[in-house]
């Protein structure tokens, strides 16, 4: 399926990334919005509720984000594809109703324009470090998908990402901007609607006596109705069977729960986007994502100019993390260096998968600017001794 | 007295259109208020005959919470607090539902209690029963934000000193268009609220007195459910109109009960649509649902 020409602004465009952000959810055919504004994300809000009116879109802003949260899972089940837009505080405001998306599998997408934390922070300078929040912040059991762009070209198309990847596996994805991504204006080039793949819903066409809402085939994504179809379906944040009926047991716990987590594990291959430059035979491998990979990619091209073998390896998707091509490398490099805006994050995941195979170098930052790419270039130089 | 359980096949339950009968029996105490609240409320949507299929119930959590469960509409068990914000989205996506949020006093007037005035001043078109049974019942009948002044809770092991909403007139200064109240002995006149809720455009609430049997009514020594209801009948005065501000609930002391706001004002989607349409003009087509 392609886009909807309506809400597609097909040209060359200088946006912003939160700009860029609010077309690629128009151009996926987002038509519900809910959220309340926050540094650096409110241009995102701000974009999508002056464009909605005249696309048949419905933007609330509301009273906090816990509001939001819960709203734009009304809108899924109302059948809209629907998105909010927040950053760091808010985020946190979210995790209870996140968890809730994740429950009852709802297709959304979430936007977390990253600031530098804990608490209010630095509301108007860049951070990485809600990267391990958005893996587990909510409370219990579940995978999920984020994607991390680096551009405000990417902030576009990771939007349209997001929501292809919240519908095809039932669940709240997240688009992990930061500041930096969120504020530079760069060249975004937004296709023709055609030229857009959109991925629809996986709407159930069965009779309606016969609806489960939770009875999933082998590809354990449910088929999802709408509110208003006839099925007088019920669903609910409990532990639940097919029915989507509570049931208080550790019989359907496993079922319930073993089903949300191995819908996304056992495709983590599938799910992961990478960029790779010269990691065949590298002895050094540079891992980065979002705006880090900025300046990460000059200190990696600069090193290997001075004779280090090294390449780079971006992470599109910053969740699932991509375990196996981890683990592949680890047996071939000296080592991974990972640059991160926080004290090490993915920094662990990293670690866990290289499995003392590899050494593994933390370059951090605490947030409010990016790298100095000479700290990764000398982290390089450090990993290919 | 009761028939025996044989004897059911023969006789369907009266309300089988409505209810899961597949989740009966429900989870609530015997003499609770709730069940009588689910009666009211499908005899309301009998009163109207509204298609079920264009009816969706939306629950917080708690005991009321789990009202959801069992009516047989498309039914959403939320999470604390958060029915009115996921009944607002709902709603907004597609307006021409009737949108129903059923939940507990702790739940809209606690912890969701910033979602319950904002979804007021905006007169989102839903209708809101809020069942006050005056503690948090599922987590054991602890002090809620409408436990009257002196009543004991199991956080207030001492009594109440701690002033209560009056949640109609938080309904009615925060913008609802529709505010009544009922308990659970009033089923006619409850059955009749809902309704008119229901039919009213905006913002209604109808508040339900509801005995809780096993918490409230146990740690107060105020005997069953059923002792309840006597006390309702004895100490309920309907007084239609009465001004809002004067219906503040006292420990076992008179209770106002009756019709006290109905009013007309814009509902949010028709004020957000006639707004466009006098910036857009005919470029802005009048917002029906975000789903065509
Ligand atoms: C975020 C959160 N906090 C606390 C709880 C625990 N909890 C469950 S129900 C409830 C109170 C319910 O009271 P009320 O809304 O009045 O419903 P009732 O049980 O009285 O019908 C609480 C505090 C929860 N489920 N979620
Ligand atoms: S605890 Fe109270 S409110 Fe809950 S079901 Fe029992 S009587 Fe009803
Ligand atoms: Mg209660």
């Amino acid at each position: 399926m392609t886009a909807d020409p309506k809400g597609v602004l097909t040209g060359e465009h200088y946006l912003d990334g939160d700009h860029a952000a609010a077309e690629g959810a128009l151009a996926a055919g987002c038509r519900y919005f809910a959220g309340y504004p926050i540094t650096p994300s409110t241009e995102v809000a701000e974009r999508i509720a002056a464009r909605f009116p005249l696309v048949g879109g419905l933007f609330v802003q509301m009273e906090d984000e816990l509001a939001s949260m819960a709203a734009i899972l009304g809108g899924a089940w109302a059948g809209a594809k629907s998105m909010t837009v927040t950053s760091g505080p808010g985020f946190s405001l979210m995790m209870e109703n996140i968890g809730l998306g994740i429950m009852m599998e709802v297709p959304t997408v979430i936007v977390n324009v990253q600031r530098g934390g804990p608490s209010t922070g630095l509301p108007t300078l860049p951070g990485q470090a809600d990267i391990m929040q958005a893996r587990w912040g909510s409370h219990g059991d579940y995978e999920i998908i984020a994607v991390s762009p680096s551009s405000p070209q990417e902030a576009f198309d990771h939007t349209i990402m997001a929501f292809n990847f919240s519908e095809k596996y039932r669940l709240p994805v997240f688009v992990m901007m930061d500041e930096c991504v969120g504020h530079m204006t760069e060249k975004v080039v937004i296709p023709k609607a055609d030229e857009i793949e959109i991925v629809p819903r996986k709407w159930y066409e069965g009779d309606v006596g016969d609806y489960l809402p939770y009875k999933a085939d082998d590809d354990m994504i449910p088929w999802m109705v709408k509110v208003g179809d006839g099925h007088r379906f019920h669903t609910t944040g409990l532990t639940h069977d097919e029915r989507g009926y509570p049931v208080m047991n550790a019989e359907c716990q496993e079922t319930c729960v073993g089903r949300l987590v191995e819908k996304i594990r056992s495709r983590v291959d599938d799910i992961v986007v990478l960029e790779e430059e010269e990691v065949e035979g590298a002895d050094v491998v540079v891992v980065s994502y979002g705006i880090t990979a900025r300046v990460a990619i000059p200190a990696v091209e600069r090193a290997r100019a001075d004779g280090i073998n090294v390449g780079s390896l971006r992470l599109v998707t910053v969740w699932p993390f991509p375990e196996n091509r981890i683990r592949q490398l680890a047996k071939k490099v000296k080592s991974f260096i990972i640059p991160e805006i926080n004290y090490g994050q993915l920094y662990y995941e990293l670690e866990r998968c290289a499995g003392g195979e590899a050494k593994t170098i933390l370059v951090p930052h605490a947030g409010g600017w990016v790298h100095d790419d000479k700290d990764i270039y000398d982290a390089i130089k450090e990993g290919a001794k | 007295m009761k028939k025996p359980a044989a004897a059911a096949p023969e006789m369907p339950h009266p309300m089988e259109e409505l209810l899961r009968m597949d989740r009966i029996p429900h989870i609530w105490c015997p003499t609770c208020g709730l069940g009588t609240v689910v009666t009211a409320f499908a005899a309301a949507l009998e009163t109207l005959e509204l298609p079920l299929d264009d009816v969706a119930v939306v629950s917080g959590i708690g005991c009321t919470g789990r009202v959801a469960g069992y009516i047989k509409v498309d039914s959403f068990h939320t999470t604390h607090g958060r029915a009115i914000p996921f009944a607002t989205g709902l709603h907004l996506t597609n307006p021409k539902l009737k949108t129903v949020v059923i939940s507990g006093d702790g739940d809209l007037i606690s912890i969701g209690g910033n979602h319950f005035i904002h979804a007021a001043r905006r007169n989102v078109d839903i209708t809101v029963i809020c069942v006050n049974n005056f503690t948090y019942a599922m987590t054991g009948g602890q002090v809620a934000p409408t436990t009257p002044l002196g009543a004991n809770a199991s956080t207030m092991p001492y009594g109440n000193y701690e002033r209560p909403f009056n949640i109609p007139y938080l309904a009615e200064s925060s913008g609802a268009v529709y505010v009544a109240r009922w308990s659970a002995l009033h089923v006619r006149r409850l059955t009749t609220a809902i309704a008119e809720a229901l039919e009213k455009p905006g913002f209604s609430v109808v508040e339900v007195i509801s005995p809780c049997s096993t918490l409230y009514s146990r740690r107060n020594r105020l005997g069953t459910g059923l002792d309840l209801m006597k006390f309702y009948h004895d100490n309920c005065v309907i007084k239609h109109g009465a001004p809002t501000r004067e219906l503040d609930i006292g420990f076992q002391e008179e209770i106002t009960v009756g019709k006290f706001v109905d009013l007309e004002r814009p509902t949010y989607v028709d004020a957000m649509n006639k707004w466009y349409a006098g910036v857009f003009g005919d470029d802005y087509e009048p917002y029906e649902g975000a789903v065509k």
